[in-house]
């Protein structure tokens, strides 16, 4: 047996490195595919609750609006209000004690992910929309566009782009945040930490190791989001382009 | 009945308790161009954006082509699109290249083909000397450069008539010009009506059929420009006028 911190360090990365690896990886792709679900409902939400209330000579229309919003905005507040520990417990063992509905640990996972981060979602698209300058639609609705099609060509690819750095966030949070996945038995990264630390009652060096982990992906993650936002701002020039015969004015 | 492109009667405005329009007349003649000019905060833009209800009316009545456009089956995106509108901010499309601004509307709303829309878009880039620019960015060009776009844009649409809000008040002193020429050619020889809020006294008085004196939200005046220039029958029309040119 190693007698000092590095030596049990080496001793338990060569013990479980297949079960860590596997369970970095568990919370990387939960995190990633949650919060693209999360990105979804979000962007959904925020849409239609950004849509002009229908005039009051229609009452069903209206009220049918009026009702949803409600709804949806309820959504945000029960899920931003409440722990994510909390709602994983309460949507896994209520689906299964009232619904007699056993999820699969993954697609447990996505729901409870992706419902709780959509509302983070949709405050921040929401606030995504918001941001793109009122000008923008005045110019869309004088073409003669539609709400929709100004929310689709005009409105949502700018808000999109602008909130871009927040969603590569809610990426770097989940990855964290997923370790209370735990509760319901999900292999993610502290899950397996758990299970290695309780053989050898190495608490403090199995979760060196996972907070080394969790370091290095969130790390890792951040300068990979920053990459992609650059690449996405696009080139900074433009190519003219010259028509031979009949130059322009310049 | 009447001929009248539009005629506008009784209009008025009012953001809650702060009235910016009041009892506005006037009738606007297909192919005229008219200009608007008054201080700021007068209610001129407010006007424009009533005309193609980017603002609600909160009272009186806007004809177009005899047709009530606050009526209740107005098809009011179908109105818009024969009606442009150039704005003082340009605001173009910032997500969109300089052609693909000028192809949007074409697609979506008067749902032509992306072949014949970009064709389209390129004659009137190439008529206010944009056809090089057009994959550009927005934030890649000048604010004279997107005003041209802007009003490219508008010109895609085919629309009967063009509402000009302040197109140069936002561009630095030497950009105007290139903005002014392509607006003088479109006064002189598109046939499009016109309807231009400005400051520039030079645009009105020798380029518009009739100008429009504005003061605190009503019409003071109503002429032609030799009428306004020259011999204006409104005393504070005289003392507008002689502020503006004496900055000049
Ligand atoms: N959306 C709005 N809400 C409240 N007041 C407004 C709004 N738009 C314009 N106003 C007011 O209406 C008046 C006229 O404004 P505007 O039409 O922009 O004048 P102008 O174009 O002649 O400078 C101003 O007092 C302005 O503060
Ligand atoms: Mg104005």
């Amino acid at each position: 047996m190693p007698t000092s911190f590095w030596g049990w360090i080496v001793y338990l990365w060569k013990a479980y490195w297949p079960l860590l690896l596997k369970g970095a990886w568990t919370s990387l792709y939960i995190s990633f595919l949650g919060t693209a679900i999360a990105f979804v409902i979000g962007l959904i939400v925020a849409v239609l609750r950004s849509t002009p209330d229908p005039s009051r000579q229609q009452p069903v229309r209206y009220w049918m609006v009026r009702a949803l919003k409600f709804l949806l905005s309820a959504y945000v507040e029960v899920f931003r209000g409440t722990p994510l520990m909390v709602q994983a417990m309460v949507i896994y063992y209520g689906l299964m004690q009232y619904a007699h509905i056993r999820l699969p640990l993954f697609v447990a996972s996505m729901v409870i992910v992706g419902l709780n981060t959509g509302a983070y979602m949709a405050e921040i698209m929401r606030s995504g929309i918001r941001s793109v300058d009122a000008g923008q639609r005045e110019a869309a609705a004088s073409l003669g566009m539609t709400h929709w099609q100004t929310m689709l060509c005009v409105v949502l690819p700018q808000a999109i782009r602008n909130v871009l750095p927040s969603v590569g966030n809610e990426v770097v949070v989940n990855v964290k945040d997923t370790s209370v996945l735990n509760v319901i038995a999900v292999s993610e990264l502290y899950f397996v930490g758990k299970s290695a630390s309780g053989t050898y009652l190495k608490f403090f060096e199995v979760y060196s190791i996972i907070a080394a982990m969790y370091l290095i992906i969130t790390f890792g993650l951040s300068k990979l989001l920053e990459w992609v936002e650059k690449k996405m701002i696009g080139p900074e020039n433009y190519e003219l382009i010259r028509n031979e015969e009949e130059p322009g004015r310049e | 009945m009447s001929d009248a492109l539009f005629r506008i009667e009784h209009l008025e405005k009012s953001f809650g308790t702060h009235e910016v329009l009041t009892d506005i007349n006037f009738t606007v003649q297909s192919g005229q161009v008219i200009s608007i000019i008054g201080v700021s905060g007068t209610g001129k833009s407010t006007l424009l954006r009533c005309i193609n209800r980017l603002e609600e009316p909160t009272g009186g009545k806007i004809y177009f082509h005899d047709e009530d456009i606050c009526g209740p089956h107005f098809d009011l995106n179908k109105y818009r699109a024969k009606v442009g509108m150039v704005f003082q901010q340009f605001n173009l499309f910032s997500n969109m290249t300089v052609l693909d601004n000028c192809v949007v509307g074409q697609t979506r709303v008067l749902k032509r083909s992306k072949s014949q829309a970009e064709e389209i878009a390129r004659k009137y880039l190439k008529k206010v000397g944009m056809a090089e620019y057009q994959s550009a960015k927005p934030d890649q060009i000048s604010g004279g450069m997107k005003q041209r776009v802007a009003i490219a844009r508008t010109l895609s649409m085919d629309p009967e008539v063009i509402l000009f809000d302040e197109p140069t008040s936002a561009l630095d002193p030497e950009l105007i010009g290139e903005v002014l020429d392509v607006m003088r050619d479109l006064a002189v020889n598109s046939g499009l009506t016109m309807l231009v809020v400005t400051h520039e006294m030079s645009f009105a008085r020798e380029l518009s059929d009739r100008v429009v004196f504005m003061e605190n939200g009503s019409i003071v005046e109503d002429d032609s420009p030799s009428v306004i220039f020259e011999n204006p029958k409104m005393p504070r029309t005289r003392e507008f006028l002689n502020r503006m040119l004496a900055k000049h």
